[in-house]
């Protein structure tokens, strides 16, 4: 079977810092309507894309970072970041062996064997380098199927009646400063449209990957579920190290119509910065958020965030159907310096809508990890109910953790629940799992992976074993 | 089986045993027996390898190997095994995961294959009957809510599990009714062979009823101060740990 989920088993050691020396285009630093006006060309854009882009950069400008997160970071200067990227020799190519060796070889090193996944993998991949989508895997069996897997700059040429009718109808434009951001400069991204009635025939991955050292990747997925069918939607995130900070200001669309079901899963292990001084890393900035659109439509956000020197991410859900349903299931690793701040929102406004929050947040070292979640039931969302659960561990004296819920529930005929609870990772249950014959490793992966429980079991089965391992690898020095 | 030899310990730069020496053959039951703070406890934790404990002096010697170079993993797999006093809880992980994790562990460092899962059903399904521990406490996360008479038979189910060569208990009997203390005495006598070796730790002599020891020990201030036959052990419940000091 391929190895195609080593890209996640980054110990102390970021296997994933290297860097591909490709030849790459680079705009300049800095950022204008003249950039934006580039970007916009360089894709061959429609009209409408532009003025989307330019609206977007229009409202960027009036807008303030937000504060109000409980993360820490110098002042972001947006003049001093490139904003388009691509390797140099992109090709149009219709064979994977096609592509530049160097960039096939990183993705070797990435654990993504294309070649080898063509014939073993259930799996089609669409991978993002910086800023370009390389190569599509697979095409043939979900074209046969009638789902459509491609970078979102693909689409724009191929699909643009769909881009537009969906692109900024669940994030619109002005939703906040990084989502306006990134509606302005969005680079690539995999678009997926699945039609009435179909189910995809297999899991759909996406692996990306900022290789530029000055480079924002501003990715811009969008999902549409046609009534009554159903995908599921794999991410996997890595960045080389470098000592300076990389932004990654991501917007994730998903729209579910009636009875069609959503599951987004991501394992997200960006470079996080040297772990004792805090240098460099990937500051992640994302707006993700689903629109259950119909009746009994059901979106569910599966995460396991264990990189980035900091992460700013509230997968969300609008349950606009009745009977819609909303899930979140998270874990959240922090260590060395790293700081998270991340939960979700669930807007109920259909009748009998009901949504699970299921949050695990694990903090070593000297790194903060906060849980913020909003539950909003509206007053015509009536028999609606929302199950919150939010566990954070410690791991050592010098880590933080802090939970931050607001709960509005508008009538009475709706219920909502919320349990906490925070504990620590002692020496105790180590040495007694280690008196019982495991190795120190194994029983705290034991210990991490019984935590995490709830969440690992909703990832699919080989994401699943991947996430484990990761988990408990980045916590082998925090501990004891 | 084993040797303990001059045995010094200090935690945190206080010193607990000061000078402890004992040895245990193969066949043979020992219990040591002391007043609370002698340092029983910290003698069973030392010897399954405790890290907060510091060796200062002293040998420990267990089937010819130098029991205090190893990690606690190897000595369990080298067959020590230690009954907690206080069993710890392990949220998530349930029983029968726990279990067969620590099982296969000790099989793969002994390098004997591992069990699959339905030979591990079998063999735990068994052991579970004979413990008396009901079938639900597989599913059941690792301690979580269990009594304590009921953490102490999932000490002892290890125990029937691993088949180790030395086992420690520690204060087994604390927090047992005398029905659960039958079962716990009944499943550890069901475990003796001429082959294994029990320590058995414990402040009061009523376990020595019913897992009869060939030797009672005595541990006051960091030392063994006397020993003598099963006997002692009642002579101690009558007059108390104070006539032994003199």
């Amino acid at each position: 079977m391929s190895t195609q989920n080593e890209i996640f088993s980054a110990g102390a050691d970021y296997k994933y810092g290297f860097v591909t020396p490709v030849d790459s285009e680079v705009f300049p630093k800095g950022l204008n309507e003249d950039v934006i006006r580039a970007i916009s060309a360089k894709k061959k854009e429609p009209p409408f894309l532009l003025g989307f882009r330019l609206k977007a950069f229009e409202k960027w400008q009036e807008m303030k970072e937000p504060s109000w997160a409980h993360v820490k970071y110098p002042p972001i200067n947006y003049q001093e970041i490139s904003y388009y990227a691509e390797p140099k020799s992109k090709p149009r190519l219709e064979r994977l062996d096609q592509v530049d060796p160097e960039i096939l070889k990183t993705f070797e090193r990435l654990g993504i064997p294309l070649e080898e996944q063509k014939r073993l993998a259930n799996v089609a991949v669409d991978v993002v380098f910086d800023s370009v989508s390389l190569g599509t895997t697979f095409q043939k069996k979900l074209q046969d199927a009638g789902v459509i897997l491609c970078s979102i700059s693909e689409a724009v040429q191929k699909y643009p009646e769909l881009v537009e009718k969906y692109i900024g109808s669940v994030v619109p434009i002005g939703d906040n400063f990084f989502s306006a951001l990134n509606s302005a400069v969005f680079s690539d991204g995999s678009f997926v449209y699945v039609p009435k009635g179909v189910r995809s025939p297999m899991e759909l991955s996406t692996y990306f990957r900022i290789n530029e050292k000055e480079t924002g990747q501003f990715e811009r997925t969008l999902i549409i579920a046609e009534e009554g069918s159903y995908v599921s939607y794999l991410e996997g995130c890595t960045a080389p190290a470098f000592d300076t900070n990389q932004l990654h200001a991501a917007v994730v669309e998903l729209v579910a119509k009636e009875r069609a079901e959503i599951k987004y899963s991501t394992v997200q292990n960006w470079y996080a910065g040297d772990p004792k001084t805090g240098k460099g890393g990937v500051y992640n900035f994302v707006t993700k958020r689903g629109l259950c659109a119909g009746d009994h439509s059901k979106i569910s956000w599966t995460q396991v965030e264990a990189g980035a020197a900091i992460t700013w991410k509230y997968p969300s859900c609008i349950l606009r159907g009745d009977h819609s349903t909303g899930e979140f299931y998270s874990v959240a690793l922090t260590n060395g310096k790293m700081q998270a701040d991340t939960g979700t929102k669930m807007i109920h406004i259909g009748k009998n809508t009901k949504s699970t929050i299921i949050s695990k947040g694990i903090s070593a070292d000297e790194a903060s990890n906060s849980y913020r979640g909003q539950v909003k039931i509206v007053k015509r969302a009536l028999q609606s109910r929302n199950y919150t659960q939010c566990d954070s561990m410690l791991v050592g004296n010098r880590c933080s953790a802090n939970t931050f819920p607001y709960i509005d529930v508008g009538n009475s005929s709706s219920e909502v629940e919320h349990e906490a609870s925070t504990s620590r990772m002692n020496e105790e249950q180590i040495f007694y799992l280690q008196s019982r014959g495991l190795s120190k490793d194994d029983a705290i992966n034991l210990i991490v992976n019984g935590f995490c429980k709830e969440v690992i079991k909703e990832l699919p089965l080989e994401f699943a074993v991947e996430a484990q391992k990761l988990l408990a690898l980045k916590l082998e020095n925090s501990v004891g | 089986m084993i040797d303990i030899i001059d045995l010094h310990v200090s935690s945190n730069g206080k010193s607990i045993l000061k000078g402890l020496t004992l040895s245990i053959r193969k066949g043979e039951i020992h219990a040591i027996m002391g007043p609370n703070g002698a340092g029983k406890s910290t003698l069973a934790r030392v010897l399954a390898g405790h890290p907060s404990y510091e060796v200062t002096k002293g040998e420990v010697w267990f089937k010819n190997q130098n029991l205090l170079e190893m990690n606690p993993e190897e000595r369990a797999i080298l067959g020590l095994f230690m009954s907690f006093q206080y069993p710890l809880e392990i949220a998530g992980v349930s029983n029968r995961q726990f279990l067969q994790a620590a099982l296969n562990a000790q099989r793969k460092g002994k390098a004997l294959s591992t069990l699959s899962d339905a030979d591990f059903e079998e063999l735990l399904t068994l052991k579970m009957k004979e413990m008396e521990i009901r079938e639900e406490f597989k599913e059941r996360n690792v301690n979580e809510g269990f009594s304590g008479g009921e953490k102490k038979k999932n000490e002892i189910l290890q125990c029937a599990l691993f088949e180790p060569d030395l086992a420690i208990l520690d204060e087994t009997d604390s927090g047992l009714d005398i029905d659960a203390m039958r079962i716990v005495a009944r499943g550890v006598n069901a475990l003796r062979n001429p082959h294994n070796a029990l320590l058995i730790i414990t402040h009061y002599q009523r376990l020595l009823e019913f897992i009869k020891p060939h030797f009672v020990h005595v541990l006051s201030d960091g030392k063994i101060i006397r020993s003598g036959s099963a006997e002692l052990a009642l002579e101690l419940e009558e007059k108390g740990y104070v006539p032994c000091r003199a």
